[in-house]
């Protein structure tokens, strides 16, 4: 319908957001009658990241024409963004800034490392952007759901977490089980892209491919790579980002910061 | 001869104070009660005993150390808690039981383990799953559970206030027992005058987070 509304692309393209944010935000309006609130916060990312992937295309030009070491540049600027936006999942948790930013810089910025020198991703702007840029925001979003889940484990359990304490132990060790279940619980999305991969969805890369003109087996193969990055990328993040908080909920007198509320009793 | 000593122990939260400028002695073998209203700063002033809270004010001496010297580890095995719920951790008995020494790397004896269900009244449970006791069996591995470290000075969050009238009783006997046999210096809360009576030598009353009253049982709670 709106194709044949709009014969020019760019007003094509705007009215097509707005549809597509309209929907976004409907069930954003659905969730509020269950007392779930993201209002504020979904209207800012959805126009926040419409602006900011139109400054990016708008950029892509002059990206293309860039040397091929500016990309180092551009994906350490992904990261730390990737890192602060992250760390907004952990309200509370000391550090989580740096804490994610670390993380993610280990988990993606080690993959995309080790895949650009064997080979496996291009060098060219064009090729390491676009799958880069995937790596980390999938490590973003891993770090998001493991530092989430690891606050909500630890505030849920500050009792069991301080009982184990007052008997001696390791404050690494008494919030062992929240680290295990939040890294395990943040790899769901991951595990589940892999095991449904051309079953449940053809990603947008491996058609992008095949319309460019890639070999279907190769462009179904590429599309697998990029998964398997993708899974080493964000389990390496959630292992780093577990890793680190665990420290950071305690103070150097082994104290938990993470707590509801003072006790006052 | 004092084995804990308070001086001008504080703690406040922004412009709150929880416990305000707390100085008291605490003999070997004493029972110390510290009673008061709901929100006095009873739990807030034993959780800085073993260091669960950092004092913004004054400190803690344990056999006349100052408690900062001490690795807080070290320190939370010498002064062990026993909180109102038992948060026991998932798995048996025994698994909970050997839990303190497990953290330091110690082998604990299968007998020792067993001498201790003896003293808390729960022969043959240890290889029961804790999520089939009762709340007074419950809260009488926790007890095993700190005794298990053999600790100098045990701290005690109202351990009975969470259980029905019948285990309330039960257990409160089983402590008394446990404090007279082991000689245990104790430090209690609570807000039932009755029990601080019962178990008590001597009771703190405490109002905002200050000691208005400090004395026998008799002197502070007739007064």
């Amino acid at each position: 319908m709106l194709n044949r509304l709009f014969k020019d692309q760019l007003q094509l393209g705007f009215a097509q957001a707005l549809a597509a944010a309209i929907l976004a935000y409907g069930v954003v309006l659905l969730a509020r009658r269950r007392k779930i609130h993201l209002e504020k916060e979904s209207a800012v990312a959805l126009v926040r990241g419409l602006v900011q992937i139109i400054a990016v295309g708008s950029t892509l030009v002059l990206l293309l024409k860039a040397p091929r070491w500016t990309g180092a540049f551009l994906l350490a600027g992904m990261m730390a963004a990737a890192g602060a936006t992250s760390a907004k999942r952990a309200k509370g948790l000391p550090g989580a800034f740096e804490v994610s930013t670390y993380s993610i810089a280990c988990g993606a910025g080690s993959v995309i490392a080790i895949m650009t020198w064997l080979g496996v991703i291009d060098t060219a702007i064009t090729a390491l952007i676009p799958v880069g840029s995937m790596l980390i925001a999938n490590a973003m979003n891993t770090n998001g759901l493991t530092l989430n889940r690891f606050r909500s484990d630890v505030l849920a359990h500050v009792g069991e977490i301080e009982t184990a304490l007052s008997l001696g132990a390791d404050p690494r060790q008494s919030v062992g089980p929240y680290v295990q279940a939040s890294f395990e619980a943040s790899l769901i999305p991951a595990i589940d892209s892999l095991r449904s991969l051309g079953i449940v969805w053809i990603p947008g890369l491996m058609a992008g491919m095949l319309l460019s003109g890639s070999r279907p087996i190769y462009a179904a193969i590429y599309q697998f790579v990029v998964l398997a990055m993708i899974f080493a990328a964000s389990g390496l993040t959630s292992l780093v980002s577990t890793l680190l908080i665990r420290t950071h909920a305690f103070t150097a007198s082994e104290q938990l910061l993470l707590r509801p509320g003072i006790k006052s009793g | 001869m004092n084995i804990l000593t308070t001086e001008h122990l504080g703690r406040s939260v922004g412009e709150r104070k929880l416990v305000d400028d707390i100085s008291v002695e605490v003999g070997v073998g004493e029972v110390l009660a510290v009673v008061g209203p709901s929100g006095s700063g009873k739990s807030s002033f034993l959780r800085l005993l073993n260091r669960l809270d950092e004092p913004t004010s004054g400190t803690v001496f344990l056999d006349h150390v100052d408690y900062r010297q001490i690795p807080p580890r070290e320190l939370r095995r010498q002064v062990g808690m026993v909180t109102q719920r038992a948060f026991l951790f998932p798995g048996t008995v025994y698994d909970n039981v050997i839990f303190g020494p497990r953290q330091r790397g110690e082998l604990f004896p299968d007998n020792r383990v067993e001498d201790l269900l003896i003293r808390v009244g729960l022969v043959g449970y240890a290889k029961r799953d804790v999520a089939n006791l009762s709340g007074g069996e419950a809260q009488r591995v926790s007890l095993a559970r700190a005794l298990a470290n053999s600790p100098i000075v045990l701290l005690l969050d109202e351990p009975t206030s969470a259980l029905d009238e019948v285990a309330k009783f039960e257990v409160e006997s089983l402590i008394q027992d446990v404090i007279r046999q082991s000689h245990l210096t104790c430090v209690i809360v609570t807000h039932d005058f009755a029990q601080a009576a019962r178990i008590a030598t001597r009771v703190m009353m405490l109002e905002q987070g200050r000691a208005t009253r400090l004395g026998t049982v008799e002197e502070v709670l007739n007064a």
